[in-house]
């Protein structure tokens, strides 16, 4: 079992794509696995017959045991595989040998020292370009999780472009772009049984794991701001009618890039933790938490402050729509700098959020309601929104939040503010 | 700005610099009364007199020698030789002498002189004819090197040789001396080993000089219309010494390079290029380098065959698609 994410310690066998006795070429998909974040595909290392399935569909196993074994054409295979340990050293005679990098997940003693065929390339060996390696040292990217899209399978910039350093982090609470998932609680067992123990997916350990790193060990604090609506309204349907069929600008969009834009005047509040170091950030990367069926991911809009309106939404709705079909990359969901937490369309007037570690904050946005309001000395109607930041006190503190949120609520009440 | 050609750039210079130093003097075979093969001396001997616009026999050791003596002796000797391909002729005093004098001597006999004239291809003049030197000449220890690609540079670069106390060759081009282009009155000079970016960009960068500027230029619109790729078009201008912190900030930038010459590949500049950058731009590359020049053969006369062996904007292009990983 490779790993196929930063964070991966097991991976549930969903389906196998090829069969005992199939011929297999290095690159191709030999089943999709289940890991922490997403289903990915598992790709055979070598060329060879698929000589034995360790492992049945629906199984987890942890990472580095034997999942199958690939063999040259009519090789025998020496040890039994089945549930095997991970890789120990190759018993002595019968003329076998350990396979050498090449037949990693094989486990012991199956090559035979006659090399029928060409050797395995060494797996372990990651093809990168020199770019692409200093980007993953920086973000602490294991490249063995990338996929190389270069000659040969060369990791290149494009493949870590924006990819950082940890893993996948999830937010406080799901926010939902649009539509709403699935309740991931099952319904109630016809059986009528008084209650059902469902065992925990890969994806809800990891938000059990991740989110306990937050709350406990983070002192967070929180800051809330009631923000005036209206003329973000006016400007988002003065946007609307002169789109038409072009597309159209949620209030979500306005409300991520104002956010991003307004942490570009306030770094102090666009930076991560780091233990012995706090790390301010010169680009915005701005994590939605999405809430998908049985938890929530938090894909990242790169550069969210350089980007006009549209794009944000239509790279918000592709993300969220990867999100729920389970097909994000790594690379999607890495390296936010800041996140955004969402539940104004479940109507939920305020909330707090938990941090997404390493950041140091993340804004839980409310739904904009109608409210009597005094302005000019007359109560009026006016749509209002509730703003709540969670900071992360040992980066931000309280003015320092404070500052930010005034911001980006004059950004809001007044969109023009964005252009100074 | 007035708009100059190539060639009356170089005038320019050339009469601005004798005007301003008794001791700059020009010599070379027809530069006088026929006025230079490619009229690039044209009203300098009826300016400045036939003892400082010197014609002279078809024997370019010699007036090289007579040149690097001239200087010895305090003179500011301009050499115009017809093309480099006949200045191969005069390569001991080039570089026996010129370039080794100052050492030899101790530091006695600085040689501020100029060898100047066209290099590399023209049009189907034969492989004899049609070679680019820069390679040759850039290797050798005591020699600075300039390649001017534009009007303004051929101006500012040649005023800079003039006044630079060791032996510099400037590189020029038969098809070089009627492009046109804008170029600052009076005093204008470039700095001996600046590289210039001659068009901003983000995704790849093309390294090039003399003619090549050309051929980068038009591959670097090509790119920017069909792939969206966006070039950047870095003209060395000076190849020794090498402007190396230019091509390092340029690849950083860019992350990838295509290095484009008028030479053969074998140990020609972009061989040199390539090493700055894998040296001194490692971390930054995402791709290898790849290198645009001409075909390693004698240059063909076939007009077809010649066209061929030349780096050309879709040769660049090409290899421009390959660094960025879009084949």
């Amino acid at each position: 079992m490779e790993a196929l994410s930063p964070t991966m310690e097991e991976g549930r066998l969903v389906k196998w794509h090829k069969q005992e006795g199939d011929a297999v070429k290095a690159g191709e998909t030999l089943a999709e696995v289940e890991t922490d974040k997403a289903v990915m595909d598992l790709i055979a290392r070598a060329d060879g017959v698929l000589q034995q399935v360790a492992v049945t569909e629906g199984q987890t196993v942890p990472v580095g045991n034997v999942v199958a074994v690939i063999a040259a054409p009519g090789e025998t295979v020496g040890a039994s595989v089945a549930s095997a340990p991970p890789p120990t050293p190759a018993p002595s005679g019968g003329g076998m040998r350990d396979a050498r990098g090449g037949m990693r997940d094989a486990g012991s003693g199956m090559r035979d020292a006659g090399g029928v065929g060409p050797a395995p390339g060494d797996v372990t060996r990651v093809k990168a370009s020199p770019l692409a390696k200093r980007m993953a040292r920086e973000a602490g990217v294991d490249l063995k999780v990338v996929t190389g899209s270069g000659p040969g399978g060369r990791v290149v910039k494009r493949d870590l472009e924006a990819s950082a350093s940890r893993a996948l982090a999830p937010a406080a609470a799901p926010a939902v772009v649009e539509s709403h998932p699935a309740s991931p609680i099952p319904h109630p067992a016809p059986s009528g049984a008084p209650y059902e123990d469902v065992p925990l997916t890969q994806i809800r350990k990891t938000i059990a794991k991740r989110l306990v790193t937050s709350l406990g060990p983070i002192p967070h604090f929180f800051l809330t701001s009631e923000v005036d609506m209206e003329r973000a309204a006016e400007a988002r349907d003065a946007l609307n009618r002169r789109l038409g069929d072009r597309g159209k600008v949620s209030f979500n969009d306005i409300i991520v890039k104002a956010t991003a834009l307004a942490l570009t005047k306030h770094r102090a509040c666009n930076a991560w933790f780091q233990e012995d170091h706090i790390r301010y950030w010169n680009e915005v990367h701005l994590g939605m938490a999405v809430a998908v069926e049985d938890g929530l991911i938090t894909p990242v809009i790169r550069n969210a402050d350089l980007k006009p309106l549209l794009e944000i939404g239509h790279e918000a709705k592709q993300l969220a729509d990867k999100a729920r079909s389970r097909r994000l990359q790594p690379s999607e969901y890495t390296g936010s700098t800041f996140s955004v937490s969402n539940l104004g369309m479940f109507d939920i007037d305020q909330f707090t959020a938990v941090i997404n570690p390493p950041e140091a904050g993340i804004l839980a946005v409310g739904t904009i309601t109608p409210k009597p309001v005094v302005v000019d000395g007359q109560v009026v109607p006016r749509r209002r929104l509730r703003l709540t930041m969670s900071c992360d006190h040992r980066v931000i503190d309280g003015a320092t939040g404070a500052a930010f949120l005034s911001t980006l609520k004059g950004m809001l009440e007044n969109p023009l503010a964005m252009l100074l | 700005m007035p708009t100059l050609t190539y060639r009356d750039a170089l005038n320019q210079a050339l009469r601005e610099e004798m005007q301003r130093d008794a001791n700059v003097f020009l010599m070379g075979e027809e530069v006088g009364v026929y006025q230079g093969a490619y009229k690039v001396s044209r009203g300098l001997l009826e300016e400045f007199g036939p003892m400082r616009v010197v014609d002279t026999p078809i024997a370019e050791l010699g007036f090289a020698g007579i040149g690097v003596g001239a200087a010895m002796a305090g003179l500011r000797p301009v050499i115009e030789f017809m093309t480099w391909n006949f200045a191969v002729l005069a390569l001991d005093q080039i570089v026996n002498s010129a370039a080794k004098l100052l050492y030899e001597s101790g530091g006695q006999f600085p040689i501020p002189i100029v060898f100047r004239g066209p290099n590399g291809a023209a049009l189907q003049l034969g492989a004899q004819h049609s070679q680019a030197w820069e390679g040759w000449l850039s290797h050798i220890p005591g020699l600075k090197v300039v390649a001017p690609a534009t009007p303004a540079d051929a101006k500012g670069l040649l005023k800079s040789a003039i006044r630079d106390n060791n032996p510099v060759i400037v590189l020029e081009g038969e098809m070089l001396y009627n492009t046109k282009g804008e170029v600052p009155e009076g005093e204008y000079v470039v700095p001996i080993g600046r590289a210039d970016v001659k068009r901003a960009g983000r995704d790849v960068t093309l390294i090039c000089h003399s003619k090549t500027v050309a051929v980068a230029l038009n591959a670097a619109e090509q790119l920017a219309e069909q792939e969206r790729v966006s070039a950047e078009v870095v003209d060395l201008r000076s190849l020794r010494p090498l402007d190396d912190a230019a091509i390092t900030a340029s690849v950083a930038k860019t992350n990838r390079a295509v290095v484009i010459e008028e030479g053969w590949p074998h140990c020609g500049i972009g061989a040199q290029v390539v090493d700055v950058i894998q040296r001194e731009a490692f971390d930054h590359l995402d791709a290898p380098v790849l290198r645009v020049t001409q075909a390693d053969v004698p240059m063909p006369y076939n007009k077809q065959l010649e066209r061929l062996a030349k780096p050309s904007p879709d040769k660049v292009v090409a290899a421009a698609r390959r660094v960025l990983y879009l084949d």
